[in-house]
């Protein structure tokens, strides 16, 4: 429909072309995050390397504490490794300002969370128009964006209510409509599904995977429910106390 | 983020806790309050002792005589009241103080007006009592004298109006019930100095004739009481005198003056009529000085008080300086509950924050939406404490007046909001809550986005 990829690359021009088949969307190596509490070391990642192709849709799987969101946060460049490189579209993280790491975030990524996480005293409206003012998106050309992102989640019904007054599941589209406002190629999903019930839950996979299919978005969605994972994913990936397995 | 879009969070983020934000504005605008009140009263109070300075004409004035033989001792020249003697001073001629050289001073740049203080022994009549007393004069310029806010009465009504201003004292002497003689008559005898015509020998003359120049003829005259005075013009500096005439009156008089005299015994033949001093009124203090040097350069003597409104403004700029300090507690008091509000906002936020963050908010987006919040909480308490701030002045003015007037005092203007207050408290108000939001602002700033969004 109306929504196109965003064309800005952090590349050269030239290599654009090319680099949407060869470059991967991802690209970790060898990455480790280590947390210490009062003196013992907590290896929440443990040299994870991973690679994940332009427009692939990846779930991640594993136990609880086997460092799912926390891969997933280094990725978004919302925490930073203890060591290790990672690379999104070619843009190596380690190398960025936090300045240059939120435009990152802003630019490239969209981020949905297991909790939803909307503003709550703002509206719907609000709450899917917000990245737009961080992109210093022009005030008329955010209303456009911010009605054809709702249309594509199928809330446009419910503008001005507040999240408080929304389902579960509307509230998790409302979350995927903000994600996708600044037309992300990368969507990083944190158990979207972990707080619905199984159908409205299917509902939101639906979702992800038209975005996937249709606006050829990379996905990587962190889940604990393997039928889902099967059903939906183009790869699975098993993650056991910071260490990737063959599942 | 752009700073409109920060300011319209930063407003939708107020009105989201308006009870504690309007409190904390409050606290602002209290502080912003006390802060105009002591300004305005110290400024109000500046304004009122230069009114009084002024009006007392004790500061604007410059008495001007004939300058006396300089006495040489062994050294040469005297050294006067402490300061030498200029060259130009030394060498000038003596001037005579005649109507040639009162217009001459009236040319004078900076003069607004020079006229002579003549003063004579006269006898006053009312009914059956008499008195003998110095007679004074005074011009229709000298009604904004503060001696006369206590005035019963009027002022004289023209300026060479057959009228007389007495002294308390001295009408008491006249009547039982001074303020009767309001609107009377009385009988002025005086002397009046006549000039002989040439030609005219003194032996040719009446007994009464003295062998100089001019000759002493008595004289009555007619004067209506306009008024009775509590106090003197000028605080009594120009020497006293019970009775005072209207400037324009006193010349057309001729009386013969005790300086007539000195005149005479000092060698002169009196034909020429002189002033025994002048009055010189500067239009502004502050010239008083440099005045009174050309007039010294012209060969007259010279005396002013010193310009005493040069340290009258050091006094002030201390006691603004005092009053600001006071007023500056309140709002130090109003910044300390900024820093808390924002603190336990950021707190309270911490998950929204880390939101924000996620979503592709910079730390200097964060900064920039605390920040925002302060300067508006500064902006409105700043405004909103002008206002009070004006209300209370108002209230302190009021009050203090309606205390006077209940002492039966005349009122007075002791509050003034100078402009420059009105925008300088906006300000200031601003920058206090901003420099408030930065601890605040820079732990939002700071935030861990994945310590932010990791509890439920
Ligand atoms: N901030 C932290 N401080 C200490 N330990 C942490 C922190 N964040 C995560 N961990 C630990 O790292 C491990 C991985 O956590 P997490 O990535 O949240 O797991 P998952 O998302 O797979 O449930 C867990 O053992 C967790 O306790
Ligand atoms: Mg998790």
């Amino acid at each position: 429909m109306g929504l196109q990829m965003p064309n800005q690359s952090l590349t050269n021009p030239a290599a654009e072309a090319a680099d949407a088949v060869s470059t991967p969307a991802i690209n970790a190596d060898e990455v480790t995050r280590h947390y210490t509490m009062g003196g013992t070391v907590v290896r929440a990642l443990d040299g994870v390397s991973l690679s994940v192709a332009a427009q692939e849709f990846v779930c991640l799987l594993g136990s609880s504490g086997s460092g799912k969101s926390t891969l997933l946060n280094v990725i978004a460049g919302l925490d930073r490794p203890t060591s290790g490189r990672i690379t999104i579209f070619g843009q190596e993280l380690a190398g960025l300002s936090s300045e240059a790491l939120a435009r990152h975030r802003r630019e490239v990524m969209g981020i949905v969370f297991q909790s939803f996480n909307l503003v709550p005293s703002m509206s719907v409206e609000e709450n899917v128009e917000l990245p737009l003012r961080f992109a210093e998106v022009e005030r008329a050309e955010r209303n456009g964006r911010t009605r054809q992102a709702l249309e594509r989640v199928g809330l446009t019904h419910r503008l001005g209510h507040r999240p408080s007054e929304l389902s579960g599941g509307e509230q998790q589209r409302v979350a995927i409509a903000r994600a996708l406002v600044n037309r992300p190629r990368l969507l990083l999903a944190d158990e979207p599904t972990g707080n619905l019930d199984s159908r409205t839950g299917e509902g939101i996979l639906d979702l992800l995977q038209t975005f996937n299919r249709e606006l050829g978005m990379t996905i990587v969605m962190v889940t604990h429910e393997r039928s889902l994972a099967e059903r939906y994913a183009d790869r699975m990936l098993f993650l056991a106390d910071g260490k990737l397995s063959a599942g | 983020m752009k700073i409109a879009d920060a300011v319209e969070l930063a407003g939708r983020n107020l009105r989201e806790s308006a009870l504690r934000n309007t409190l904390t504005t409050t606290g602002i605008a209290v502080g912003v309050a006390s802060l105009v009140a002591m300004v305005s009263l110290g400024a109000g109070l500046q304004q009122l002792a230069n009114r009084r300075l002024t009006r007392s004409g004790l500061f604007n004035t410059i008495f001007v005589f004939r300058q006396q033989p300089r006495e040489r001792g062994f050294g040469g020249r005297r050294e006067t009241a402490g300061r030498s003697e200029s060259p130009a001073e030394a060498q000038t001629p003596r001037r005579p103080l005649d109507e040639d050289g009162r217009l001459e001073l009236q040319h004078v740049a900076g003069v607004a007006e020079v006229y002579p203080d003549i003063r004579f022994q006269g006898e006053i009549r009312a009914g059956s009592k008499a008195e003998i007393t110095t007679m004074g004069s005074i011009p229709p310029s000298a009604r904004d004298n503060d001696a006369f806010e206590t005035l019963k009465g009027s002022f004289f009504s023209s300026p060479g109006a057959a009228e007389v201003l007495l002294r308390r004292e001295f009408a008491e002497s006249l009547s039982d019930h001074p303020e009767s003689l309001i609107g009377q008559e009385v009988t002025l005898r005086y002397a009046e100095r006549e000039a002989i015509k040439p030609g005219q020998s003194a032996e040719e003359y009446d007994a009464g004739t003295v062998g100089f120049g001019f000759s002493v003829v008595p004289r009555e005259r007619a004067l209506k009481v306009v008024g009775i005075m509590d106090q003197e013009p000028f605080g009594g500096l120009r020497g006293n005198s019970d009775a005072l005439l209207p400037t324009g009156l006193a010349i057309a008089l001729h009386a013969a003056q005790p300086a007539g005299l000195r005149e005479l015994v000092g060698g002169g033949n009196g034909q020429h009529e002189q002033y025994a001093s002048l009055v010189v009124r500067v239009a502004n203090p502050s010239a008083v000085q440099q005045v009174e040097d050309q007039i010294k350069q012209k060969g007259f003597g010279a005396f002013s008080l010193l310009d005493a409104t040069k340290s009258l403004r050091r006094f002030f700029v201390i006691l603004d300086g005092f009053l600001g300090i006071f007023g500056s507690i309140a709002l130090a008091v109003a910044a300390l509950g900024i820093v808390n509000t924002l603190v336990m906002s950021v707190l309270e936020r911490r998950r929204e924050i880390g939101i924000m963050k996620a979503i592709g908010a910079s730390d200097a987006d964060v900064r920039r939406l605390f920040f925002a919040e302060a300067a508006a909480m500064g902006l409105a308490g700043g405004a909103l404490g002008l206002a009070l701030g004006w209300v209370i002045g108002f209230f302190l003015n009021t009050g203090t007046n309606i205390y006077l007037r209940n002492h039966q005092y005349p009122t007075e203007q002791i509050w003034s909001v100078p402009w420059w207050l009105i925008g300088f408290a906006i300000v200031f108000s601003v920058l206090v809550s901003l420099a408030s939001g930065l601890y605040p602002a820079g732990r939002a700033a700071r935030l861990d986005p994945v310590q932010a969004l990791r509890y439920d």
